[in-house]
């Protein structure tokens, strides 16, 4: 018991610890303004492997400086940020990009949403049409309550203690 | 002694809740009055045993009982007393009790101010409440015990984590499980009416304050955890689409959505199948925070395997809860069918809209949260879902949301006409334009969502106010006449105005503080002077001093404009020498239009120098106080008469349900 509460401590101290301040040091910073502002932006879309959910732009774990640098250096000789990028992920994977990339096994990501959202609207579509049809109905026959209108009247009766 | 006390008490509100979770709801099936009753006497029961147990354990972290597992591994005698006190939910064990016990302060408080409700409601929903507590008292009990003893006692505690050694994330976890559990209202009102098959609008009357609450408490919450990261993590970021933030948020989404859905079933007896399940869901979604960030799942698949007894216990639960539920949606939902007609383009529709985008935004997090694990555990290989995704995905369904924000709020219910209501957001749409032409002066090369956030905050804000100013008839009636409108117009009318234009203001904030950051990073020797946002930071020094359970290494920053004094900064690294750690303090000056910020690093260079990042972050006080005016608004409405709790009295309807004035 004991052990495995030093573990979890110290599972939540390494998160933690690895969000305490101080990325991105000085001596790593690029003389050229253009090229620095570069490697930033290639920078945040890069995971820091060891972190939990950190670029390695906010990091300053040992192994996220080595790539801010590495980044830095193909930066300097002349690569595009693509091919920076294409680079790390030819040494590290796709688990390298917090950006996940559109494939086989990231089409249900990238698609849920709008197919979530798709879906939403079919439904409150398909919501108004029914009450539109109901309402039609009870507009051309006025005379019998609807089941609806009769639970509600009877719940407004119940409702009434009064 | 005294914790074994605690830990009886505990198991007692355990055998009571067993009692809670049974007898009334029979008594409520057979309608025997002495049955349903037991419930409140219960649930007061249970409150004041989880709250005894809650305040040993807090007993025995104030005195430094080492002889206590729990507080040897999370204390230590040298901190100051707030952290022995906040130290006592700054833990696994801890923070669960803290969690029943909210969640027997919910209970207590619908046993003590329940009177008027409808008996058999009440017996139900209590014993739902009940079963809640029942899952988790067993899960703290049998897997995460804060009581257990140390033998032989340590000589001295291992210490708190110092980054939760702070005022704002001290009381981050009480708000943020208020929140979380104060969802559990809605949850159990729910349940309770799905076992009764009705829902009417005085449910709707007394879920609607519970939910505003919990709501409240969690825009608290986060709020108090992001501007915690902001000042503490040292480089101003507020916001990261951490797992463990998404935890928070997704409940917060679905909990606003709730809240706008249960206004159509208080005012309109409509959308009452729609609104109990978004109930389960926002509860389902808060259970499912605590399981994320308690199993460890999040850290990677095989963190969740370090302790598979919790883990498993937590996802039963959620298994049994959140299906349990969807079992009954799916069986008695169907028989809660609505009354009131309306045609799409009405206040109902607008606030169908909100819950069409506000729950398509928490399925959209919730996917991209679990979608590493999901793909991880089907063998699909490791994926990280970062920023970019979240930004890719959110900003696009936030947007529409903002903008029909503010026509919803002048449509008429049942049925309305969209040409007037536009007509009368005209001066909205020329600010929000002027608002998008400004930044563009300001910021040429403003990046298109810096622009969309400009103007969305302005159409928002001003479209909040052209709605105040026609329930006030501000112009179409005398001034005497629209001064006594705005001095009598309900508490729930300025919840609302004030909820909405603080969001108005809080997105102005987020854009610039995400968009225009400039940040300055260097080493500096004591002497030297770097330029940054138009200001000018002389850098003065360091020295070392101490703090009551840290060394202080202290910077100091003379800051001017133009050769004007504007402010000094004293940022801070302090080391724990107990916990081996150490942390940034951010020194922070804000201004109307954005924070000074400065942090110290390490010595660096040859001439006494220190790494020094400087940053200026833009409108960061238009963000916390936007969200300050949003939680005013939630509390002046709590305060509304129609809203207090336990008050189904029929007034003739004012405010919220009152249509705009029709248009001359």
């Amino acid at each position: 018991m004991r052990a495995i509460l030093a573990a979890v401590a110290v599972a939540v101290s390494i998160g933690l610890a690895a969000a305490t301040a101080g990325a991105v040091e000085p001596d790593e910073v690029l003389d050229d303004p253009v090229l620095e502002s570069r490697a930033r932006e290639v920078s945040k879309g890069l995971r820091c492997l060891v972190c939990q959910n950190q670029s390695i732009d906010d990091s300053d774990a040992e192994l996220a400086r080595d790539l801010r640098v590495l980044v830095r250096e193909r930066l300097s000789a002349g690569d595009s940020n693509e091919q920076v990028v294409d680079y790390v992920v030819s040494r590290y994977g796709d688990f390298v990009l917090l950006n996940p990339p559109f494939k086989a096994s990231t089409y249900a990501l990238w698609l849920g949403p709008a197919a979530l959202a798709i879906v939403g609207m079919i439904a409150v579509f398909a919501f108004y049409r029914r009450r539109g049809a109901a309402a039609g109905a009870a507009a051309a026959a006025p005379r019998p309550l609807s089941e609806a209108e009769k639970r509600r009247l009877d719940g407004l009766l119940e409702d009434d203690p009064r | 002694m005294t914790v074994e006390l605690g830990h009886f008490a505990l198991i007692l509100a355990l055998v009571i809740a067993v009692v809670q979770g049974t007898v009334p709801i029979v008594g409520a099936h057979r309608n025997h009055a002495a049955w349903m009753d037991l419930a409140r006497t219960a649930a007061l029961a249970q409150f004041a045993l989880v709250a005894m147990s809650f305040g040993c354990l807090m007993h025995a972290y104030v005195t430094s009982d080492f002889s206590v597992l729990n507080v040897a591994m999370n204390s230590h005698s040298s901190k100051p007393l707030l952290y022995k006190i906040s130290g006592t939910w700054g833990n696994h064990e801890g923070s669960m009790l803290l969690w029943v016990l909210i969640l027997t302060v919910f209970g207590a408080a619908a046993a003590a101010f329940g009177g008027n409700l409808p008996p058999t409601l009440r017996a139900r929903a209590l014993a739902v409440q009940a079963w809640i507590a029942i899952g988790f008292y067993l899960f703290i009990l049998l897997t995460s015990n804060p009581f257990e003893r140390l033998v032989p006692a340590a000589v001295d505690g291992r210490g708190l984590n110092p980054l939760l050694q702070d005022p704002g994330l001290a009381f981050h976890p009480p708000f943020l499980y208020l929140g979380y559990v104060g969802f559990s209202m809605a949850f159990s009102f729910s349940i309770a009416a799905l076992i009764e098959g009705r829902v009417d609008a005085a449910w709707a009357r007394w879920v609607r304050p519970w939910t505003l609450a919990a709501w409240t408490f969690l825009t608290i919450g986060i709020t108090l955890g992001s501007w915690w990261a902001y000042y503490e993590l040292g480089w101003g970021g507020w916001w990261f689409w951490d797992p463990v933030e998404n935890a928070s948020f997704m409940p917060w989404l679905a909990g606003t959505a709730l809240l706008h859905s249960a206004i159509v079933v208080e005012k309109r007896d409509t959308l009452k199948g729609w609104t109990v399940f978004l109930a389960i869901v926002t509860f389902g979604l808060s259970l499912l925070g605590t399981f994320l960030v308690r199993s460890g799942v999040l850290t990677s698949v095989h963190a969740f395997a370090t302790d598979p007894a919790r883990g498993v216990f937590i996802l039963l639960l959620l298994v049994i809860i959140i299906g349990g539920s969807f079992a009954l949606f799916a069986w008695r939902g169907p028989s809660l069918r609505g009354g009131g007609m309306f045609r799409p383009i009405s206040r109902e529709g607008g606030l169908l809209l909100n819950n069409l985008l506000l729950s398509t935004a928490a399925a959209s997090v919730l996917l991209g949260t679990l979608y590493p694990l999901m793909l991880e555990s089907v063998g699909g290989g490791k994926v990280s879902v970062g920023p970019p995704f979240f930004n890719a995905v959110f900003i696009p369904l936030m947007a529409p949301l903002v903008v029909a924000m503010a026509v919803g709020a002048l449509l008429p219910w049942k049925r309305a006409d969209i040409a007037s209501a536009l007509k009368r957001l005209w001066l909205a749409a020329l600010v929000a334009a002027a608002a998008v032409a400004a930044t563009w002066t300001v910021y040429a090369d403003a990046p298109l969502v810096g622009l969309v956030g400009m103007g969305l905050a302005a159409w928002l804000f001003v479209g909040t106010l052209v709605e105040l100013a026609g329930r006030i008839r501000l112009l179409r009636a005398t001034p005497g006449e629209s001064l006594r409108r705005f001095a009598t117009l309900p508490r729930a009318a300025w919840g609302m105005t004030l909820a909405h234009a603080g969001l108005a203001v809080a997105i102005a904030g987020m854009t610039g503080a995400g968009v225009w950051k400039v940040e300055s990073i260097q080493v500096m020797a004591p002497g030297e002077t770097v330029n940054v946002g138009g200001y000018d930071y002389l850098f003065e020094g360091a020295e070392r001093s101490r703090g009551p359970n840290y060394t202080i290494l202290g910077g100091r920053f003379t800051v001017t404009r133009d050769g004007r004094p504007v402010t000094t900064l004293f940022p801070e690294k302090r080391t724990y020498p107990v916990e081996g750690r150490q942390t940034t303090e951010a020194a922070i000056h804000t201004t109307f239009w954005g924070d000074l910020y400065a942090v110290i690093g390490d010595p660096a260079g040859n001439d006494g120098g220190y790494v020094t990042r400087i940053y200026f972050n833009p409108l960061v006080a238009w963000m916390w106080g936007g969200v300050a005016i949003m939680v005013v608004g939630g509390m002046l409405s709590l305060t509304d008469r129609r809203h207090r709790v336990g008050a189904p009295t029929r007034r003739r309807t004012t405010g919220r349900a009152k249509p705009a004035p029709a248009e001359a």
